[in-house]
């Protein structure tokens, strides 16, 4: 068996350089075809019918106008009479036609009748939920009241957050053909498993469903399910013949249904010492994403200083006539984070010690004090704390008023179950196939990189194929666990694959296959390189068959192969300067201090990073779900007002990954999560340190930084 | 945040939201007075004005140099006519409402949100979209964006290098705050500003600040 550890640091060739993703240019030249782009022949158009009504019964649906306009093709009528509609933006029907002018148009003949019931949308106020909030029980560590009474400095805040929506710039949908067998292209996080999702709402084989997706256009979380939309489309694709039909929501349904981030609005308690020691949490939370309430994970409160010692934590998860939560990059960390960090920072603020200062002392209740204790110092540094930092509320002359914050996070990301093949062809050729995906993260060039380092060639000797579930199974791409999954079984599988060119090679060189090495496009006797053959000449040994060998990440003994971590932590700090005159939060700079495992690509790797403060940056200042609790309808539901940041309002963004041997050797964690959290947390706590007051719910909009600057609760 | 330049926006409705069209509008919605005699005129002009659709109106559109012939119902817009009758997909829809600029392409060299044209407004215009800008060569646009990792997903990257594009046809070398605000229409989801402002630099400085393609600024 090959020795599949990787490269010593020093030694990589591909590993570890900063090469421009490798499909790139087919995105940046518009030639990348994703699943909203396909257009097969014969194409059909299909749009939906969705309840305009936070909570109705559905009471008639007459389809019998729309079968008979010219163009319609199928008409798929979704729920019964009688069905129960919880939220805005409920699937009712759909329609199939030759242009999605004549859909759309189809779609307003339908009749349909509701029976409107009361609804509740709002779940600021605790007290109007009534039977639709669900307490989830105390749980009680240690003696919380006792340390309250004991504490040199108690705070009590209020720290809120508003739901987001994915907003994925692709829409969720897809085309499908169903006609003997079923030609499935999804916008999805799961090419390998999406064919039993789809196969299990259709009744019929996953074998029979072929699922191609070359590119998609952002996932987030919510784009692991088939969805109902997937289940219609093909059945309308089936009504009109096996033609090819296109579904794919339109932006209000997209923010209405396709997934959102619980809110969270909480009462906190802590207690501290003099010297900044945190000594008690209490925390009432309450959220909500939708119909099934909001657990947001709130025994993980004080977010990663869990070890403090005596908590009381509250939860009550709150359901209200709106489109569910899905998973949301990190589901629940942001929030927690804000919520701890604003608390703490509230505590340092009372105590009149500094922020860093308090978050240095309590590094001692987190799983991996000196890492925290070591990012806080270099985040200060790269923030320039010393110099900077100010007592809470910037006392410079003007109404513009800068401050800083922190924030922290923490994350697993162990990869997740993959498997590659590694196909080596006589004439040289090197194939590398995966039933995964690329969420934008360089999945491609991730693969070429370690296939390339794993078998001595230069890059473009490797051809990388993903997106098609006729490749080896590789698991969803979520909880950042892709780049660990696929990263092993690469190394795996193009390993095992060279394997097979030694032995065959192996008499020729006169040398045991366990003697040979593969590096620089030659294949050669360890410590005597006269003795080799050029990659292409070693490939012709083997006659008319090629080699192809799988590998997989192993999931149940990642720990003995080494290949692949988990557990990051990170620290940022948020610069800001706010107009209290008109209330506008300006992001001068974040600085992001990111711990991390292997890094294959050190570019790629930093784009997650900046992407997701900058996906954070949209979260602490501008994006949330408002829904009118008096007509139970979204007021936002477009992006003027669901509003995301441009290119001009994210201030400089400074990354620090922390990347050495010693990270290095603990093999491949995923990093798309973690620098998402503590973003939020830096921002909320940097607007505090400028204004001197804490604006108590995010998004931190003018509205409400001025209502805390005249006292108002939000 | 979300607004194209004042230029932009003004050339979207250039030409369309004159007094004189203003006024013919009002005519035909008050046209029942046209016997009155105050507006019979205008309600003779109206007459002479080819009233196009609805249904499939057949129309030809300037497309990266090259008639394209295409049957359109009039209220479709130029993007879902690239995308569904032409196979142009480089263009997106994403927010379909002029706020995000996926669908951007270049009009008679200006920058334009596709989604709020009409096909049939943008006949006898020359549309120059993603796909033309790269045929052959990739432009030194594209190329900046690959360099600086100006994108993840890549679902608004045809429309930023379009608007790219269009915003260094009007300034060649421009400065950094400049690229801030110049492009401030686009929005990505990623998060790939970082990237977005250094290529757009990196583009400016490798086109040598000249003016290439269609531009007429």
């Amino acid at each position: 068996m090959p020795d599949y550890s990787w490269p010593k640091m020093d030694s990589r060739r591909q590993m570890g350089r900063r090469i421009s993703r490798l499909d790139g240019m087919p995105k940046a030249t518009g030639a990348a075809r994703y699943p909203s782009d396909q257009n097969p022949p014969n194409l059909l158009h299909a749009a939906l019918l969705t309840c305009p009504h936070a909570h109705a019964f559905l009471k008639s649906i007459d389809i019998s106008e729309a079968k008979a306009m010219p163009g319609v093709t199928a008409i798929e009528v979704i729920w019964p009479p009688g069905r129960e509609l919880q939220w805005q933006g409920a699937e009712i029907a759909a329609v199939a036609a030759t242009s999605e002018e004549i859909a759309r148009d189809a779609v307003r003949r339908i009749k349909v009748e509701y029976d409107v019931q009361a609804h509740l949308v709002r779940e600021d106020d605790l007290g109007k939920a009534g039977n639709r909030a669900k307490p989830a029980g105390e749980q009680i560590d240690g003696d919380p009241d006792k340390a309250f009474q004991e504490a040199d400095a108690v705070i009590a805040g209020n720290y809120n957050i508003a739901v987001l929506t994915h907003c994925c710039l692709e829409p969720h949908g897809q085309v499908i053909a169903w006609g003997d067998k079923l030609e499935y292209w999804p916008s999805t996080q799961s090419v390998s498993t999406i064919a039993t999702d789809l196969g299990g709402s259709l009744k019929i084989p996953a074998a029979d469903i072929h699922v191609n997706m070359d590119y998609m256009g952002g996932g987030f979380g919510s784009k692991f399910p088939a969805d109902l939309w997937g289940a219609v489309c093909a059945k309308l694709s089936k009504a009109s013949g096996g033609r090819p039909v296109k579904l794919f929501l339109d932006r209000a349904t997209e923010l209405q249904i396709a997934g959102c981030r619980p809110s969270v609005f909480s009462k906190v308690k802590v207690a501290a010492k003099k010297d900044g020691t945190v000594t008690a949490w209490q925390s009432e939370t309450w959220a909500t994403g939708g119909v099934g309430g909001g657990g947001v994970g709130a025994d993980l409160l004080p977010y990663v200083h869990r070890k403090v010692p005596n908590r009381r934590i509250n939860h009550t998860s709150v359901s209200i006539n709106a489109g569910s939560a899905r998973a949301w990059r990190a589901p629940n960390h942001p929030q927690l984070s804000y919520i701890t960090c604003s608390a703490f920072e509230d505590v340092a603020d009372k105590l009149g010690i500094s922020a860093l200062d308090l978050f240095l002392k309590n590094a001692d209740y987190t799983n991996r004090p000196e890492v925290y204790r070591r990012q806080l110092n270099k985040a200060a540094e790269l923030a320039e704390w010393r110099k900077l930092w100010h007592p809470r509320g910037d006392r410079t002359a003007g109404p513009v008023k800068r401050g800083l914050g922190i924030g922290v996070n923490s994350w697993g990301g162990l990869g997740h179950q993959s498997q590659v093949r590694t196909t080596i062809q006589p004439d040289g050729g090197v194939l590398l196939e995966c039933g995964t995906q690329d969420l934008g993260v360089g999945t491609r060039t991730v693969i070429a990189q370690i296939a390339a380092e794993s078998l001595g060639l230069p890059l473009n000797a490797v051809t990388v194929r993903i997106g098609d579930n006729r490749y080896p199974a590789s698991g969803p791409s979520g909880g950042s666990t892709t780049v660990g999954g696929v990263s092993a079984a690469t190394r795996k599988s193009s390993l095992n694959a060279l394997d097979k060119l030694f032995q065959t090679v192996a008499a020729s060189l006169g040398a045991p296959p366990e003697q040979l090495e593969a590096t620089d496009g030659r294949i050669q006797v360890k410590g005597a390189p006269a003795k080799s053959l050029t990659w292409k000449q070693a490939c012709a040994k083997l006659g008319t068959m090629p080699v192809s060998e799988t590998g997989d990440s192993n999931v149940r003994r990642w720990r003995e192969e080494g290949l692949m971590n988990q557990g990051a932590a990170g620290v940022q700090i948020a610069d800001v300067s706010v107009d209290i005159e008109t209330g506008v939060v300006k992001m001068n700079r974040i600085v992001a201090v990111q711990d991390c495992g292997l890094i294959v690509n050190p570019k790629l790797t930093e784009s997650q990073v900046y992407g997701a403060c900058i996906m954070n940056v949209c979260g602490a200042l501008y994006e949330e779900r408002i829904l009118d609790q008096q007509t139970g309808r979204w007021l936002n539901a477009d992006m003027e007002f669901y509003k995301l940041a441009g290119l001009g309002d994210i201030g400089e963004i400074v990354v620090h990954l922390e990347i050495d041997e010693e990270n290095d050797k603990r093999g491949v964690i995923g990093i798309g999560e973690p620098p998402t959290v503590g973003t939020i947390a830096a921002i909320a706590n940097a607007v505090a340190n400028a204004i001197g007051v804490r604006v108590n719910m995010v998004p931190l909009t003018p509205h409400r930084v001025l209502g805390a600057l005249a006292g108002r609760k939000a | 945040m979300s607004s194209k330049q004042d230029d932009d926006i003004r050339t979207k409705s250039g030409g369309r939201f004159s007094r004189r069209g203003f006024v013919k509008g009002v005519s035909l919605s008050t046209g029942v007075l046209g016997a009155a005699g105050v507006l019979e005129e205008e309600a003779q002009a109206q007459s002479k004005v080819a009233v196009q659709g609805p249904g499939l109106t057949p129309i030809q559109l300037d497309i990266n140099n090259r008639p394209h012939q295409v049957s359109v119902e009039p209220r479709a817009t130029l993007l879902d006519t690239l995308r569904n009758k032409l196979d142009l997909t480089g263009a997106k829809r994403v927010c379909d409402r002029g706020t995000c600029g996926a669908c951007t392409v270049l009009m008679n060299g200006k920058v334009i949100y596709a989604c709020t044209v009409l096909a049939i407004d943008a006949q006898g215009k020359k549309i120059e979209t993603i796909e033309g800008i790269s045929q052959g060569k990739p432009h030194p646009v594209s190329v900046a964006w690959v360099n600086n990792d100006a994108q993840q997903c890549g679902y608004c990257t045809p429309g930023f290098v379009m608007a790219a594009k269009g915003f260094l046809e009007r300034n060649p070398n421009p400065t950094y705050e400049q690229v801030k605000r110049g492009l401030g229409g686009n929005l990505c989801r990623c998060g790939t500003y970082v990237g977005i402002r250094k290529a757009v630099l990196e583009a400016a400085k490798t086109m040598g600040g000249k003016v290439t393609g269609g531009g007429n600024a």
